[in-house]
Formats: C-alpha cells, structure tokens, sequence
C-alpha cells in the first residue's frame, strides 16, 4: 500500500515540476517579455531593467527556472500591478470558492448519474436506455453557456423560483449561506460531466452484472433489487472514485465559464476578468494554481481509489 | 496516470488483421468459382462489414446526413443565397424573419442572418474539422511510439502528456489566446495543441498491447526498425481506435471554438462562426429576437451531435469487425 502511494506521489510531483516548467515557458513569452507583460506599456526602459534584475530575469535560463521553484515553493506567486496586490492574497480569497462549487458540482452530478447509470444497466437496450443516453448526450452537446442561459431564462424569469446570480457573499460561508443562488450555478457546472459520468457508471455495472457472484447471489434466491443494490452497485462504486479525480480538469474548465456567466466569485470569474486586462501575473498563477490542485486532486483521488479497492494496488495501478 | 478500471472505456482493442494484409476479396483480386451457385453476398470482407453494420445503425447514418447537409448549407448555401457579411447595414438592423425580404431576419447591425450563419458555419467546420485531425495525427504518433518504445522513454513522454492534462483547457487556451493574435489558423493549432493528449493516451495503449505481437516481432526480426514498425504496423492497426478518435476530436474543438467565442476571445468581426454568434445573441435573450439566438445554438448542438453519432456507430463497426472474426 504505502509502495503504490509513493510511487504515485513521486509521479504526482514530477507532472507538477513539468507543469512550472510549462508556465515558466509561457511567462518568457508573454507579450514584450516578462517585464512589460508584468508593469505594464508606461513602464520606463530603467524600471523593466530594474525589476529583471530583481527576478532573477538576468541570470541563465536554468537559475531562472530554479528561482521561479524557489519563489512559487515559498507561496509567492508574483504580484499583480493592476490590482495592487500580491496573487497569492487574490488566489487564497477565490480557491475555496471554485473548490465549493466544483465539488457540489461532482456531488450533484453522481447524485444524479449513480440511478440513471443502474436504471440504464439494468434495462439496457430498452427504451430507458436509450432516452438516458439521448438526455445525456444533448447536454454535452450544448455549449455549457447556452445551457445555463436556458436555465437562467427558465427557472428565474419564465418561473421565478431561483435568483439569475450566483451569492455574492466574501467568505465561503456566506455564500453556503446564500443556497438558493447557488442551485442553478451547481446544476449547470454539474452537468458537465453528467455524461461521462452516467456512461461510465452504467457499462461498470454492466460488467458487474455479469459477473459469477451475481450468479450466486440469484442462485441464492436473492431479489433482483437486493443484487442490484447490495452486489453490483456497491462494487460499481469504488471505480467512481477514481472518476471522480479523472473530471477535475474538466470541472475546473466548466467553472470558468459557469463563473463568468452567473457572476460567481471565484477562480474562474477572476481569470476571466484578467483575461479582459491582461492581468498575465494573474492569468499564469492562477493557471499554475489550478493545474497543481487537479494533481493533487486526481492523487487524492487514486489513493482513496487504492484504499477501497485492494486490486488496484496490487496489480499497482497503472503502467 | 489515473487507474483505468474495466469498462472505463468502450474503446476497442482494435486488434484486427494489418490493413492491406492480402484478404480474398481485395479490389481486383479474381472472384473465387463457387461452384456456379452465387451465395448471396455473405463472405465480404471485413471492411464491407464494418460498412454494412455502420450503415445499419441508423443514428450513424443520420449524423453523417446531417454532417454532409450542415457543409452544404455552409459552403454551397452562400452561392445561392448571397448577402453582404461584411459591410453593416444599421438601417435593416434588428429585422424580424420573413420580413424586407430576410428570411431569418438580422442583426444588430444588420447583417443578414441566414446568410451569416452560413458563412459562421464555414468557420466553425473548417477550424473543428482542421484541429481534431491535426490533433488525432499528432497524438497517434504520439502515443504510438511512446508505447512502442517502451521504458524511460515511454515514462519521459507521457509524464509529459500528463502535465498537460492536468491543466485544465479552457485556462490554457484562454492564456495562450491572450497571448497571441486570435485568427482561425492560430485558433486551428491552440485547440490543437492541447488536444492531442486524449489520442496520445489511448494510441498508445493500443501500441503496447500491438508491440509484442508476433507480426511485429517477426517484421523486426527482418530487419525493420522502430520507425517502420510505428508507421507501417501500429497505427495501421490501431486504426479503429484512431478514425473512431478522430470523430470525437472534431466535436470537442467545435465546442472549444464556441467556448473561446463566448469568452471573448473568438476570431473577431467580420468573420463569424457560430459560437461567436450564440454568444452575442445570448445577450439577446431577454429581449424578443429569438433568431438571433437559437439556430446558431442548435446549429451548434446538431454539428456536435452528428459527429458524436458517427463516433458511436464507426466503433460499432470497429468492433464487431473484431468480434465476428
């Protein structure tokens, strides 16, 4: 067990080294370089020097990549002119924003997903099956802002049930405290990786079903409903987890845009409005935050995966 | 890497015979004399049957109808309807459908919107279609040879892939589009660019699962090199896996396109493509010109829907190919 789990966080930690390696890159090819692209087009020629020399821009491409470690290791994720404030200050108000709805977001989506997955399986190539796949596949299909306009004109203006804004509130309690607000947000984010999830859920418990405990269990005299709940589904769960970890990147992704479109306070609405100023100290640490928490995550995840399932470390996982 | 449980993915093993091996029934190839009594059509080759079965399946055939029939609304439509999508006309701006002569009316700014939503088509194929297939061939490659090759350099290329992954590509393609000029060649190789990775990941499982193959082990016994092996054996057979990719890819980068639109970071007017055009007719939606933004919504959802069905039915066909051997 604690073989598997270090051998994955090794893995873990050189994508994350191989993730910094990529922003560092991208930071040497912002527009006018990285001094301009940080200080802005009034900066003086002696000001850019100034500050290359204070980065460390000066010295050889490798010492460079070591200091932008050293600073990005110690917390300091470069300061944003525009706003007037370190990034690191901006990142730690808006993380656990984006972490709560993205994870409310999985919930909701695995509350819906684990029936509609067990419906399909267990009437699979009869009409239940094909509508849920039918459903599913149309939500991916739509561009995920249209969906949420669709959402926002349905649900708060044809039937005025639900605020058109996501909560307001500065803390991550304020905003849980504000509920109502959050529900169409969540459900829209969540309907991102309902399809995948559904599919997914689905052809596990399709395998699962034919598998010779099932067998056994029916041969005991067994009800349908007890083997489907109590046999198959339980063991269609622990591969969820592991599904769970897969989506982050794609949840993260479906954030930018549910953030932007019902105003929500978070990660995503912040890289948004940084995009529109060219904020580009905001844009990479933000973009460097996020990629290392969704391999934090998906580690998480596998671990948990690993701790449930014993095949899994066993066989030691992947590769 | 993420663990990959069974049934994680429907993919195909795609283990089928190396494509040109010297089947029957190949083009030309003499008809064999069954005994003068013609058996109706059973004994086709493999590839006819993928055919049959692609055809069978009626969602498939529907998506590809809708494919042909959303590029020719596109690129034949505007020769038989032509507007003026370049220069604006602010005094027919806003015109409901079947009136002045519009039949889908126009808008804010008057341009005609039957005629713009051809021409937003255009875009929108040319940089879906241009993107997935670059993505699809480069990630073959990709993926091919890292499982071909095996050890260090295996593990050197996919951590790499897995980098990538993790970040996830709205950021990445909001900050590189930030960076550069949005144009629809630099639009086509961002998308790309990091859509590649998917394909890496299942081509190259196919490639490991091919590599100790004996027809490999064989052909490398005779001489032939790596190169040889990636171009000529493994991607030849992992093929299904490839095409099947492919459809998939296309519609991703559709949406991708849409996204970046809506994010304000499109290609910019007069162009036009239907994200772009879903997005500033979302700013409509309260008000009464529901032209402006339902069909290049539904445009959007039929071209992904159509590609997605393709997708489904071509690894049908794939895989019972595999299964009726």
């Amino acid at each position: 067990m604690w073989q598997y789990v270090l051998r994955r966080s090794g893995q873990a930690f050189v994508v994350i080294l191989l993730v910094t390696f990529i922003t560092f890159l991208l930071l040497h090819n912002l527009p006018g370089g990285a001094a301009r692209s940080a200080l802005g087009l009034d900066a003086t020629q002696a000001q850019i020097d100034a500050y290359n020399v204070q980065m460390g821009y000066d010295q050889p491409f490798l010492v460079q990549y070591a200091m932008y470690l050293g600073r990005l290791f110690s917390g300091d994720l470069g300061f944003s002119f525009q706003q007037n404030q370190p990034v690191v200050d901006l990142i730690v108000q808006r993380l656990p924003k984006t972490m709560v709805l993205s994870f409310l977001a999985a919930v909701v989506a695995l509350l819906i997903a684990i029936p509609l997955g067990v419906v399909q399986a267990t009437r699979r190539g009869q009409w239940p099956d094909y509508l849920v796949t039918s459903v599913a596949l149309l939500a991916y299909a739509t561009p995920l802002f249209f969906l949420g306009m669709l959402l926002i004109v349905l649900f708060s203006q044809t039937i005025p049930l639900l605020p058109p804004q996501a909560p307001q509130g500065f803390s991550v309690l304020d905003i849980l405290a504000d509920w109502p607000g959050l529900i169409l947000p969540v459900v829209t984010l969540a309907i991102v990786t309902l399809a995948a999830y559904t599919r997914y859920v689905r052809s596990t418990m399709i395998d699962n079903l034919q598998e010779n405990y099932i067998r056994t269990a029916r041969a005991k005299g067994m009800s349908e409903g007890r083997v489907v709940i109590r046999h198959a589904l339980r063991n269609s769960l622990f591969p969820v987890i592991s599904l769970l970890g897969m989506y982050i990147p794609a949840l993260f992704s479906g954030a930018l845009v549910v953030e932007q479109l019902f105003n929500y306070p978070g990660m995503g609405l912040m890289f948004w409005q940084a995009t529109q100023t060219r904020d580009f100290p905001i844009l990479l640490a933000t973009t460097t935050i996020v990629a290392i928490a969704t391999v934090v995550g998906s580690l998480l995840a596998d671990i948990a995966y690993a701790v449930a399932d014993p095949r899994v470390r066993l066989s030691g996982g992947s590769e | 890497m993420t663990t990959t449980p069974r049934g994680a993915d429907e993919t195909p093993a795609a283990e089928n015979l190396p494509a040109g091996a010297p089947l029957p029934t190949g083009p030309g190839s003499p008809e064999p004399v069954e005994s003068s009594q013609r058996r109706p059509r059973r004994r086709s080759s493999l590839g006819r049957q993928g055919i049959e079965m692609f055809l069978e399946n009626r969602l498939a055939v529907l998506g590809l109808v809708l494919i042909v029939g959303l590029v020719l609304f596109s690129f034949v439509g505007p020769l038989l309807h032509r507007t003026d999508q370049v220069h604006t006309d602010l005094a027919n701006a806003y015109v409901p459908p079947g009136e002045r002569g519009y039949l889908l009316g126009t808008d804010g700014i008057g341009y005609d919107q039957l005629g713009r939503l051809m021409l937003g088509g255009q875009t929108s194929l040319i940089v879906g279609l241009a993107a997935g297939l670059l993505a699809t061939a480069f990630g073959t490659l990709w993926g091919a040879t890292a499982g071909f090759l095996g050890g260090w350099v295996d593990a050197v290329m996919m951590r790499l892939v897995d980098a990538l992954l993790s970040i996830p590509a709205l950021f990445l393609f909001m900050l590189i589009a930030t960076i550069i000029t949005p144009t629809v060649p630099m639009l086509v190789l961002t998308i790309a660019a990091f859509a590649w990775l998917n394909p890496a990941r299942m081509i190259r499982g196919d490639s490991i699962a091919l590599r100790s193959r004996d027809f490999i082990v064989a052909m490398r016994g005779m001489g032939g090199g790596s190169a040889r092996a990636v171009r000529s054996h493994i991607v030849r057979n992992a093929i299904g896996t490839v095409i099947v990719n492919a459809t998939f890819q296309i519609a991703d980068a559709i949406l991708y396109v849409a996204y970046l639109s809506y994010l304000g970071l499109g290609v910019p007017p007069p162009a036009a493509n239907w994200g772009g055009m879903l997005s500033s007719g979302i700013g409509e939606i309260y008000s009464a010109n529901w032209w402006l933004v339902y069909p290049p919504g539904i445009l959007i959802i039929l071209l992904v829907l159509a590609f997605n069905f393709v997708g489904d039915g071509l690894r049908d066909a794939f895989e019972v190919r595999l299964r009726k051997r």
